[in-house]
């Protein structure tokens, strides 16, 4: 590699007039181009091999990654990111798709038992922030939705309020999620300066899985997470700041789901919205299967309970990750397709279900751990 | 790099000991308890449970002991007791004294063209000097009423009959609307009035004004015309007319009805119900006259025994939910009022059962000669020439003197039930509430003697019924109380709710 710093552009598969290149990064073949359509770029990401075309690398003394062994995939207007050391060229926004994030970083203070993005010990705070300042620089303000991601952000504290004040400048319009344990909000100093910085359309989506605190802190393997996600809810309204609460459902969840949805009800009864969120086999969830896994048929009492309490009490409630084939009929319109593009599988058996266009389908991890039950509908009535 | 797991007993699970957060029991049945905590969480639980509770013999890891943690009778070393979200909570439930005095009664006439015999101030007189308030009064009545440090007040037109004096209503509400403006305040209207004067010219004001209207319908027409005598005795037919006018001309939601139950109405609850779904009312207030006034005096033609009153309550309470299981939207109020106090972590803004009482401080009553009344019931004691609820006149006193006089500190002093004998253990002391004015009127005392007080009779039959019904674990029942609770269509809140009775 010949750079030091992370490049982040936006990808040009395409000739670009001379004054257009600064913020871009050419994507391609480099022997079919000449030096001068290939000056000025921020980056350059190419199939072609180093040594093919030393002189012109040399000449143009642009980042660049090579031999690259295909860039099909790339589109333009795509936002990319050049990594240094390794290479490695990540997208991290599409334009035309509705699941566009910011990753903020790989730490968490939690360790859920079925987190999908198991957390890692570095310290990647600064590197993150700076390659998320410049995808938001970016970043065309059309974007509709953005989430924001990890890892837990809050555990970047500053950098957080940075990203935010960033947003907040650059994409107004822009609706933000949030996804966050919410146990630093119980600190009051770090909620304020929080507010200080917020977005004005961004909404937390903040995990809750069970009524007992026993049972919430060992889920998410952290003492005392419950009593500091608790407060850290009420400080949170305290400031008006829009929350969802998050429920993952599984073995360990599930047996106080309606005692769960009821205490929601009761303690936060100002959520904006509560989901009620299918398991995802990926990350630790494979390894925890024994404790974790239970097949959506068994849970539809439960779940079926705990929704009618939160309906009945006018909080807006849905479900997440679930086949409509699994759900109970009486449940089908709580039902969202909730599961992002370039993870959402359907099954062989999908394939002549009747109602494939109204169910959320599967993740791809799920391919191997799903319900047996899983089956095609034949005509819509039956559903 | 991967961390490890640990099991469930690292985070707690079966503690040796826990400590007790406030909390009142009472038996339901021979079988079930209800506990209740300061803040109105409650549990139904098996006999014993509070017993088992108190005296630590609970089992620690069961699904019960979670349960009552959860809802914060208990903490134990494995959390903090999360005192704060109690005192959020307590704070929701007593947001209704936010802001201090919101109702402002102005009794703009104690003339009435009707003499209803349960009526405790009305005067049969053509005296406008006498029984009208004058433009002055109701100016100084507004200077107090505007002290009021709500943001957000009502003026509520009483009287008599209010739209006997509609020229001085018509003088006050600019000025109301003005200072209210210059104030900084939310300004709602509503007028009570049994609409029998009620011109076009009148209802269209209060179209254009937004003021709303309170009107009476005690039943059907051999109940209404008993109750409530008018020369040529056609209260109801003007009634019938009058409401569907006023719905025609201010919109149907503007105009709102009251029953008064009587002696006679008590064999009638179907009929009156039936009545009020007949003219397309989404609600119904059952209530028993009070004690006061020439109904005291008239007991032997009106007063009735209260047991009588709950059966005729329950009787009507199970006829509308028998109708709303069949799609009928109607709700009856003061269920609602109690239900919203137990089933949601919200207050209500009812004033007449809450804790700190509501005369004085949720309520003025500013009355025709300036006098000013911690309550309605107040002024009508002061007719029975009983004026201990007297708390100053707008012309000689000022607010804070109102606020601070011996009359409304000997009434506060016994206003709030978490304080009161018989109230402060009761398991129903949070969705209840304290009535010194009543307490005086029938015991003689502002503090009173639960064991004998038809207020603490009434309310506590009433809200175990309640809780009969909310413990019968019945989905389309669950539904219709929260249809009530939130004011939604009965046919709105889901498909399940059976269409036959």
């Amino acid at each position: 590699m010949n750079f030091g710093a992370a490049v982040v552009g936006k990808v040009a598969t395409r000739a670009v007039p001379d004054d257009d290149r600064s913020d871009k990064i050419l994507v391609g073949l480099l022997d079919e181009r000449s030096t001068d359509e290939s000056r000025g770029f921020r980056g350059v990401i190419t199939t072609s091999r180093a040594q093919d075309n030393a002189a012109m690398i040399d000449t143009l003394a642009l980042p660049i990654v090579h031999s690259v062994r295909e860039v099909d995939h790339f589109r333009d207007g795509d936002i990319v990111v050049m990594q240094p050391k390794s290479g490695f060229v990540r997208t991290l926004h599409r334009p035309d798709s509705p699941h566009n994030s910011l990753f903020m970083t790989e730490r968490c203070n939690s360790n859920c038992l079925m987190c999908s993005q198991p957390p890692k010990d570095k310290d990647d705070a600064e590197q993150f922030t700076d390659i998320n300042l410049e995808l938001i620089r970016l970043m065309p303000s059309t974007v509709n939705f953005l989430t924001i991601t990890g890892g837990e952000p809050t555990l970047l504290r500053n950098r957080l309020f940075r990203i935010l004040r960033a947003l907040r400048e650059t994409l107004p319009n822009t609706d933000v999620h949030m996804l966050t344990n919410g146990r630093l909000f119980a600190w009051p100093t770090f909620t304020r300066d929080f507010v200080d910085a917020i977005h004005p359309r961004l909404v937390l989506g903040i995990p809750l899985y069970s009524d007992s605190s026993t049972s919430h802190d060992y889920i998410v393997q952290a003492k005392q997470a419950f009593d500091q996600t608790v407060v850290g809810l009420h400080q949170l309204a305290r400031h008006n700041v829009p929350v969802e609460i998050r429920v993952v459902l599984h073995r360990l969840s599930i047996p106080r789901l309606p005692q769960l949805a009821e205490y929601i009800y009761r303690n936060f009864p100002f959520v904006v919205h509560v989901a009620l969120m299918g398991l995802e086999p990926t990350g630790y969830t494979p390894r925890n299967k024994e404790i974790l896994w239970i097949d959506p048929v068994e849970y539809q009492d439960k779940l079926e309970d705990a929704v009618e309490i939160l309906a009945t009490r006018g909080m807006n409630v849905s479900i997440y990750n679930s086949q409509l084939c699994l759900l109970r009929p009486s449940l089908w319109k709580f039902a969202r397709k909730s599961i992002s593009d370039w993870k959402n599988i359907y099954l062989q058996e999908c394939q002549e279900c009747k109602v494939l266009e109204q169910c959320g389908g599967l993740f791809q991890s799920a391919e191997k751990m799903h319900s047996p039950h899983i089956r095609a509908f034949h005509d819509r009535t039956s559903a | 790099m991967a961390r490890s797991f640990y099991s469930i007993e690292s985070y707690g699970g079966k503690p040796e000991s826990y400590n007790l957060l406030p909390f009142r029991f009472l038996a339901l049945s021979d079988r079930r308890e209800v506990l209740v905590n300061d803040v109105g969480d409650y549990l139904i639980a098996e006999r014993g449970t509070a017993r088992a509770l108190s005296q630590r013999t609970l089992d620690t890891g069961s699904d019960l002991y979670q349960t009552l943690k959860a809802k914060q009778f208990l903490y134990d070393a494995d959390s903090a007791p999360l005192l704060d979200i109690l005192a959020t909570k307590y704070r929701t439930k007593k947001s209704f004294l936010k802001g201090f005095t919101k109702l402002h009664i102005f009794v703009v006439t104690l003339r009435c063209d009707h003499s209803c015999h349960y009526c405790q101030v009305s005067r049969q007189s053509a005296d406008r000097s006498k029984y009208d308030m004058t433009l002055s009064t109701a100016r100084r009545s507004l200077a107090m009423m505007m002290r009021s440090p709500s943001k957000a007040v009502t003026l509520e037109f009483q009287g008599g009959e209010p739209l006997l004096a509609f020229d001085r209503i018509k003088e006050i509400v600019p000025r109301a609307k003005e200072l209210a403006a210059t104030m900084g305040k939310d300004l709602d209207i509503v007028v009570v009035t049994n609409l029998a004067n009620a011109t076009d010219d009148m209802l269209r004001y209060f179209r254009d004004e937004h003021i709303k209207i309170s009107t009476s319908l005690d039943g059907p027409a051999f109940i209404h015309n008993a109750n409530r005598p008018r020369p040529g005795n056609n209260s109801y037919e003007l009634t019938i007319q009058n409401i569907q006018r006023a719905r025609d001309i201010l919109g149907v939601n503007q105009v709102a009805a009251l029953m008064t139950t009587t002696r006679l109405s008590l064999d009638y609850p179907v009929e009156i119900i039936d009545e009020y779904v007949r003219l397309n009312f989404r609600s119904i207030f059952l209530r028993p006259i009070s004690p006061y006034g020439f109904a005291v005096k008239s007991r032997h033609r009106t007063g009735y025994e209260m047991d009588r009153f709950l059966g005729f309550y329950q009787r009507g309470l199970d006829y509308i939910l028998t109708l709303n299981k069949q799609g009928v939207d109607l709700q009856e109020v003061y269920a609602k009022i109690i239900l919203t106090k137990i089933l949601t972590p919200y207050s209500t803004g009812y004033v007449d059962l809450q804790s700190p009482a509501g005369a004085g401080v949720s309520v003025l009553v500013y009355n025709y000669d300036g006098d000013v009344y911690a309550s309605d019931e107040a002024r009508m004691l002061a007719e029975m020439h009983d004026t201990t609820f007297r708390l100053g006149n707008v012309h000689r006193d000022s607010h804070h003197a109102v606020f601070t006089g011996d009359a409304f500190r000997s009434l506060l002093a016994a206003s709030c039930n978490e304080t009161l004998p018989g109230c402060a253990e009761c398991a129903f002391q949070p969705y209840c509430g304290a009535d010194p004015v009543f307490h005086h009127a029938t015991q003689g005392d502002v503090f009173g003697h639960r064991p004998t007080s038809a207020f603490c009779y009434k309310n506590m039959e009433i809200i175990k019924y309640l809780f009969g019904l909310i413990g019968r674990g019945d989905r389309d029942i669950d539904r219709i109380l929260f249809a009530w609770i939130r004011n939604q269509s009965i046919n709105d809140m889901g498909d399940r709710v059976t269409t036959c009775g």
